[in-house]
C-alpha cells in the first residue's frame, strides 16, 4: 500500500500503520514524527526508558487522548481493512473503541461481579439476551484462562479477586467484544512472576485471533512474547523490527546500549 | 550516667509549647463531647419527668396531639406524620434533581461551567432557611394555588417542595465530591470499552461512589427531618395525623417553636412535651446516622 511495507521487508498484511505520528499534550510533544507497521496478528512491543511515550503512544490508538482537553494529534494512524484514519476527526472515537480494546498497567475492574465485568463491554453494545452474554462471558474467561477459578463464584465482586487474576479478568472484559486489535500497557508491572507468565502465556495465545501491541519494561518479556519490537526514546521511534533482530543485532547504537543496559 | 550533652538534651521551651497546645486540642475536644452529653443528658432526664406522666403508649399509639388543651393528649405520631410527609416531599425534589446535578457537574460539565456552579451552589445553601420559609409560604404556595384552587394557604406540600430546594446544594456537592474521588482508571477502563459519557457516569462511576452519594442522601433526610423555620412559617402549626401532603400539618421541630417561643411556665407538663418531642427527633436523626454508617462499611472502597 505504501513503501512502509517494503521497507521492512514483508508482505505481512497490516493491522495498522502510524504515518508522521506527532502527539502533543498542550504545547509539550510527546511524539516526534512517528512512522511505524502494526502488522496483523502479531505481538509488537514498545520498550524504551520511562517517560519516553510509550504509553502517550499506545493510547492514540484508541484515541483515550481524547478525554482529555488541551491534547492534539498531529498525522495519521491508518486503520485496516478499513483504508481509515483513526485519528480523523470524522471518525467517531467511540467506534474505534468498539474495535480496538485495552488493557491497563493496573488493573481496573468495575465494582461489579466478576460476571458483570466482563459482560460490561456487551452491554454497552447494547447486547441484552441473556444466553448470549453467558456464552461471551465464560468464552472471554476461557480465552483469559480465568474460567476455572471463577466459574463458580461469577456473582462475587472483581475486587476480590487476586491482582493477577484481576489483570485476567481486565484482559476477558477486553476479550469478551471481539476486539480486533488489543493494547496493553504495562499489563504485568503490578504482579509477581507466576501471575506474569500466566498473562505472558495467554497473550501468546491471543495472537491467533487478535492484533497485539504492548507496552513493556521487561526486556525479557519483550523477547519472549513480541514477534517485532520497536524501541522508542523521548519522543521518537529509534528503531522497529523483528524482535529477535532487534535484540541479537540492533542497528541502531542506541537500541543496543538501552538493550544491554550500558544506557544512560 | 553524665549529663547528655547540649545538642542532645531536651529542649524545655519546645515541650512546654507542644504540652500546652496539646491541652488546648484536648480543651476543644472536650467542650464538644460534654455538650452533646449535656444535650443528651437532659433531653433525657426532662423526658424522664414527661413520661412520669403520660404512659409510653399513649405517647406512641394516641392519634391526638393537643397537649396544650384540658383534654391533653400526646400523640407523638401526629407530629411525625407531618415530620414524615414533608420530608418525603422534600426528598423526591431534592434526590433525584440533587444526583441529576451532581452527575452534570462531575461528569458532563466544562471545566468553567464547574468552577462557576460549585461556589454558586454553596451559596444557595447558605441562604438562611427563613427565607426559604416565606419563599414558600409567599411565592410558591399562591402559585401552586393556582394549579389547585383548593390548596390551603398553609400546607406541607410547598413548604416540604422548598425544603427540598434548600437540600439540594448538599445533595449535589456531596454526591459530586463522591463522584469525582473515582479514580479516573475506572472512567477509562469505561471509555476503552467503548462506553459512552452517559454510561460511564450512569454503570461505573455512580455505582463506585454509591457510599459517598447514600450519605449524601443520609445528610439530606436528616436535614429535613430536623428543618423548623420554613415548616414553622409556610406549613401550618396545626397538628393534624395525615400523610396528604396538600394539608397544613405540625412537625416535631415546628411543635417545639411553638412551645419553646409560647408563654407556658416552665416546669409545666405542657412545656415538658418538648423534651419528649425533642428526644424522639434525636432518635430519628440517630437512626439515619447509623444507617449512613453502615451504608459507608457495607460499600467502602468498592474501587
Ligand atoms: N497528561 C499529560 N500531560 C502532560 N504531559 C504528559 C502527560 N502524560 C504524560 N506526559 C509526558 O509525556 C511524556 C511521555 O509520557 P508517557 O506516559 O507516554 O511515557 P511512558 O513511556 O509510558 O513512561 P513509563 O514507562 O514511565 O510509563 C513524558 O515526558 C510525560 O511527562
Ligand atoms: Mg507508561
Amino acid at each position: 500500500m505504501n513503501a512502509m511495507t517494503d521497507r521492512y521487508e514483508t508482505l505481512l498484511p497490516l493491522k495498522a500503520e502510524a504515518r508522521n505520528l506527532s502527539f502533543y499534550y498542550g504545547n509539550f510533544q510527546a511524539l516526534k514524527n512517528i512512522n511505524m507497521p502494526i502488522y496483523e496478528k502479531k505481538v509488537t512491543s514498545l520498550i524504551g526508558p520511562s517517560g519516553c511515550g510509550k504509553s502517550t503512544y499506545l493510547r492514540c490508538f484508541n484515541r483515550m487522548h481524547d478525554l482529555y482537553p488541551g491534547n492534539r494529534y498531529e498525522g495519521a494512524i491508518d486503520f485496516h481493512p478499513d483504508h481509515t484514519d483513526l485519528l480523523s476527526k470524522k471518525v467517531d472515537p467511540i467506534e474505534v473503541r468498539m474495535r480496538i480494546s485495552m488493557v491497563f498497567q493496573k488493573p481496573n475492574p468495575f465494582p461489579k461481579s466478576i460476571y458483570e465485568n466482563v459482560a460490561y463491554g456487551l452491554r454497552v453494545r447494547g447486547e441484552n439476551a441473556r444466553s448470549v452474554i453467558d456464552d461471551k462471558v465464560e468464552a472471554a474467561l476461557r480465552g483469559a484462562a480465568l474460567w476455572g477459578e471463577v466459574k463458580d463464584r461469577l456473582k462475587e465482586l472483581g475486587a476480590n479477586l487476586s491482582g493477577g487474576q484481576q489483570q485476567r479478568l481486565c484482559i476477558a472484559r477486553a476479550l469478551a467484544t471481539d476486539p480486533e486489535l488489543m493494547l496493553f500497557d504495562e499489563p504485568t508491572s503490578a504482579l509477581d512472576p507466576i501471575a506474569t507468565a500466566s498473562i505472558e502465556e495467554l497473550i501468546t495465545e491471543l495472537k491467533e485471533r487478535v492484533t497485539i501491541l504492548i507496552v513493556t519494561h521487561n526486556m525479557q518479556q519483550a523477547a519472549r512474547i513480541s514477534d517485532y519490537t520497536a524501541y522508542m526514546y523521548i519522543g521518537e521511534m529509534v528503531e522497529f523490527g523483528v524482535t529477535d533482530q532487534i535484540f541479537i543485532k540492533p542497528k541502531r547504537k542506541e537500541t543496543e546500549d538501552y538493550i544491554t543496559g550500558r544506557f544512560g | 550516667m553524665s549529663e547528655p550533652s547540649a545538642r542532645l538534651k531536651k529542649d524545655l521551651t519546645r515541650h512546654v509549647k507542644e504540652r500546652v497546645i496539646e491541652a488546648i486540642l484536648f480543651l476543644a475536644a472536650f467542650v464538644s463531647v460534654f455538650t452533646t452529653t449535656a444535650i443528651v443528658y437532659i433531653l433525657v432526664s426532662e423526658s424522664w419527668v414527661f413520661f412520669q406522666h403520660v404512659p409510653l403508649g399513649d405517647f406512641l399509639f394516641d392519634t391526638q396531639w393537643t397537649p396544650l388543651f384540658d383534654d391533653a393528649h400526646y400523640g407523638i405520631m401526629v407530629l411525625l406524620s407531618g415530620t414524615i410527609t414533608s420530608s418525603l416531599v422534600a426528598l423526591l425534589v431534592a434526590i433525584p434533581l440533587g444526583t441529576i446535578i451532581a452527575i452534570y457537574l462531575s461528569e458532563f460539565a466544562p471545566f468553567a461551567v464547574r468552577e462557576i456552579a460549585k461556589p454558586f451552589l454553596e451559596l444557595l445553601g447558605g441562604i438562611p432557611t427563613i427565607i426559604y420559609g416565606y419563599f414558600a409560604l409567599l411565592f410558591l404556595t399562591p402559585l401552586l394555588q393556582k394549579v389547585y384552587p383548593d390548596l390551603p394557604g398553609f400546607n406541607l406540600l410547598s413548604a416540604g417542595i422548598v425544603m427540598g430546594i434548600m437540600i439540594i446544594p448538599y445533595v449535589a456537592s456531596l454526591s459530586e465530591d463522591a463522584m469525582r474521588a473515582v479514580p479516573m482508571a475506572l472512567r477509562e477502563g469505561s471509555y476503552a470499552t467503548g462506553a459512552t459519557r452517559l454510561q460511564t457516569a450512569l454503570w461505573v462511576v455512580v455505582p463506585s461512589a454509591i457510599s459517598g452519594i447514600a450519605s449524601a442522601y443520609i445528610l439530606g433526610v436528616s436535614r429535613a427531618v430536623g428543618e423548623t423555620m420554613i415548616l414553622a412559617v409556610a406549613g401550618g402549626m396545626q397538628p393534624n395525623l395525615t400523610f396528604n401532603p396538600a394539608e397544613p400539618g405540625a412537625t416535631i421541630t415546628s411543635f417545639i417553636v411553638q412551645v419553646a417561643l409560647g408563654d407556658l411556665p416552665h416546669g409545666s407538663i405542657g412545656y415538658q412535651t418538648i423534651f419528649a418531642a425533642g428526644l424522639t427527633l434525636m432518635l430519628l436523626t440517630l437512626v439515619f446516622n447509623l444507617i449512613g454508617y453502615y451504608m459507608r462499611k457495607k460499600y467502602r472502597e468498592a474501587y
